[in-house]
């Protein structure tokens, strides 16, 4: 029993003692990349973005993330390394937009470069320079592309949205009420959904941004709105998750149309395949590899006051566009695509 | 929220007026009380099926016209399939008195491992079908083998594998999607889980009529669910190593004396837990139509919720597989009713929670009889 134990141990020490030699490879300058998670595509493409990034500037990336999205306390322990490995600075996604704050105060007064990615912080110049979608206008985007392509029938809509999570994170409120806006829908509180009044919401609902959870949702939809036509998803696996309700209830023939944000390859892929009607995409590799530029050179881009960030664009992916709203065809979104 | 309060105020009062029914069979003499909790002490099963028909008549009146219908209900039999799966196996852990915190992510592990090497690798899915079941054990006999060889707690070892198996997730996958589309395209045997069954369309290209069954809407997957549960039941019921499972559970010092093999069985019953696991996750792709690497997060907790609500003792020894799967469809109909009623889903959570504690104190007070 106590052999066995220590060859395990012994075993266990032998692999992470590897795995830590092949991290240490030093070279003189380090920069970091911290993200919500490690899993989710988006960063994933984020942190091979920043990895190729590094490479090219010949400096060492130290890539690091919560273990789930809202992880603060992870992110915390990730800027500490950050700190005592002596980075030049970081870029961060942040999990929690307010509660990270003083941990960045610190970063910065140690003399690190903080640079934001995808979602501001909260109060937004806790930041040297925040590089983000728009997820507003992401929004927006899909809105007025799916009132266009409704046309009349628009004001006839009934209209579901399977939104991110019950404590409306930012970019939730934000892709939601930009596509009501771009809709035509009334948002009252722009900062908040399910205030509004407009009688073609049928229903929200939950997904997480999960596929299962996505297809759960949509079933619990369509028990409240058989009539359905509309479907906005906060992101791509939610309206892949939407479909699977929807082929399974026979509504799979073209009467109802889903839009998304994210711009995934397999988001772009199922724009293609009609299953998304358009969808926004957003550049993860464009944003990071930004922000090592900026870290390493120390030189900040001029960033619009009035935005406070800089937009590092959105754009409309669809196989049908509509007039008057700016897209990108199938093909082109497919070369840009990550995940 | 009032919907929500009166709903586990009349789940709470069912529970008590339950048992005058019960007890109405008897001459009522002494011991109320203690003829009920020796009734439900012998079919602890009794309650969550009680739990579950409250559920059903609450929801019912909550959500007129919406809820009851066969169509809902179908749905919430394909919402809890996945969770059930992971129930039944999480089951035959608890039952040893163990806690098995990685069947998610041994499921997610395998619906990568079945479709990244039949779509990605072009493997043909004879092959990489099994091989995801084969996967899936071998995760379950690891996490047995660890428990029983370095006689570690479960709780520690599986906190451990969950960990492994996710990392070994993200490595193989890439964290890449596959579509429905591209699963249809290469492996379509991996969705057959997700095809509808429509018993009243079927029986009546046969010549059967049959009015009752008129708007249900099965999938191979719950049928597969159903099939696990009752090879399940058969093996802990009717098998000499269902008695050991029980045996272990209850007291491994007295099964190890009466000659059975502790550490084997506790490895089979890993072994078997990680298989199902990797049922569920054919049942998953079924359901989303390919393989999301990011999906099934919470399914670890979900699953020892359904068997937690379902009546399994968290310390092992008593419980039953048809529990868990009365379990899972409380969730199910408790999740779905509320979203029906018009609740958010902060108010889902917070039910399941109340439901979870109501077991557990409802178990506590089931074994004091033995005490």
């Amino acid at each position: 029993m106590g052999f066995s134990f220590l060859k395990t141990a012994l075993a266990g020490a032998v692999i992470l003692g590897s795995m830590a030699a092949t991290a240490v490879m030093a070279q003189d300058v380090t920069v970091g990349l911290i993200t919500k998670t490690e899993t989710n595509p988006f960063f994933v493409k984020m942190r091979e973005g920043a990895e190729a990034k590094a490479k090219e500037l010949g400096v060492k990336l130290i890539a690091c993330a919560g273990k789930f999205d809202g992880d603060n306390d992870g992110q915390v322990a990730c800027i500490e390394n950050q700190i005592s490995a002596g980075s030049k600075g970081f870029a961060i996604v942040p999990s929690d937009s307010k509660a990270i704050v003083p941990t960045i105060a610190k970063a910065r007064a140690a003399g690190l470069k903080v640079i934001v990615l995808d979602t501001p912080l909260d109060p937004m110049d806790a930041a040297d320079a925040t590089f983000a979608t728009d997820n507003r206008k992401a929004g927006n985007l899909i809105g007025s592309w799916a009132a266009k392509t409704m046309g009349d029938k628009a004001k006839d809509a009934s209209i579901v949205l399977l939104d991110l999570a019950t404590n409306q994170p930012t970019v939730d409120y934000l892709r939601d009420q930009g596509f009501m806006a771009g809709f035509g829908i009334d948002v009252k509180d722009p900062n908040k959904y399910g205030d509004e009044d407009d009688k073609r919401i049928c229903d929200h609902e939950i997904s997480q941004g999960d596929q299962e959870k996505g297809r759960t949702a949509m079933e619990n939809a369509l028990t409240k709105c058989p009539n359905v036509n509309l479907v906005y998803t906060i992101n791509e696996p939610a309206a892949a998750g939407a479909w699977e309700a929807l082929k399974a209830v026979g509504k799979d023939d073209g009467s109802v149309m889903i839009v998304s944000v994210d711009g995934g390859c397999p988001g772009v892929k199922n724009v293609q395949a009609g299953v998304i009607g358009a969808t926004s995409q957003q550049y993860p590799l464009k944003m990071a590899s930004m922000a090592l530029d900026a870290i390493v050179s120390g030189k900040i881009p001029d960033i619009d006051p009035k935005m406070g960030f800089l937009d590092t664009g959105a754009q409309l992916v669809t196989a049908k566009p509509a007039d008057g709203v700016p897209s990108i065809s199938v093909d082109e979104g497919l070369k840009l695509c990550w995940g | 929220m009032s919907d929500d309060a009166s709903g586990s105020a009349t789940a709470e009062r069912g529970l008590q007026a339950a048992p005058a029914a019960v007890a109405n069979f008897d001459e009522p003499d002494a011991g109320f009380v203690r003829r009920l909790q020796g009734f439900l002490h012998q079919f602890p099963t009794s309650i969550p099926f009680i739990v579950l028909l409250l559920g059903v008549i609450v929801f019912t009146i909550a959500a007129p016209g919406k809820f009851l219908s066969p169509l809902n209900l179908s749905v919430v039999i394909q919402q809890v399939t996945i969770i059930s799966l992971l129930g039944i196996a999480q089951t035959l852990v608890i039952l040893t008195a163990g806690i098995d915190l990685s069947v998610g992510a041994i499921m997610i592990l395998c619906t990568v491992v079945m479709g990244r090497t039949a779509v990605v690798y072009g493997v043909p899915v004879m092959v990489a079908f099994p091989l995801g079941l084969l996967v899936g054990t071998a995760c379950g006999i690891i996490n047995g083998l660890i428990v029983t060889r370095l006689k570690l707690p479960p709780f520690i070892v599986t906190l451990g594998t969950w960990s492994i198996f996710g990392a070994l997730n993200v490595w193989y996958s890439q964290s890449e999607t596959i579509r429905q589309q591209d699963m249809e395209a290469s492996a379509p045997f991996l969705q057959l889980t997700g095809t509808l069954i429509k018993p009243f369309q079927t029986l009546q290209s046969w010549g059967l009529q049959l009015d009752f069954l008129r708007g249900w809407v099965f999938t191979w997957g719950s049928i597969l669910m159903i099939a696990v549960a009752v090879v399940v039941w058969y093996v802990l019921s009717k098998t000499a190593f269902g008695r050991h499972v029980f045996a272990v559970g209850d007291d491994p010092d007295s099964a190890r004396l009466a000659g059975i093999s502790t550490s084997r069985t506790l490895v089979a019953v890993y072994g078997l837990a990680g298989l199902i696991c990797a049922v569920a996750a054919w049942a998953f792709i079924g359901r989303i139509g390919g393989v999301s690497p990011q999906a099934g997060q919470t399914a670890n907790l979900d699953s020892i919720t359904a068997v937690v609500i379902g009546g399994t003792s968290l310390f092992g020894g008593r419980g039953s597989i048809i529990g868990t799967v009365i379990g899972a469809l409380i969730v199910g109909v408790f999740r779905n009713g509320l979203a029906l009623s018009g609740l958010e889903l902060l108010w889902q959570d917070f039910a399941v929670g109340v439901l979870i504690i109501v077991a557990v104190t409802i178990d506590q007070w089931i074994r004091k009889i033995s005490a």
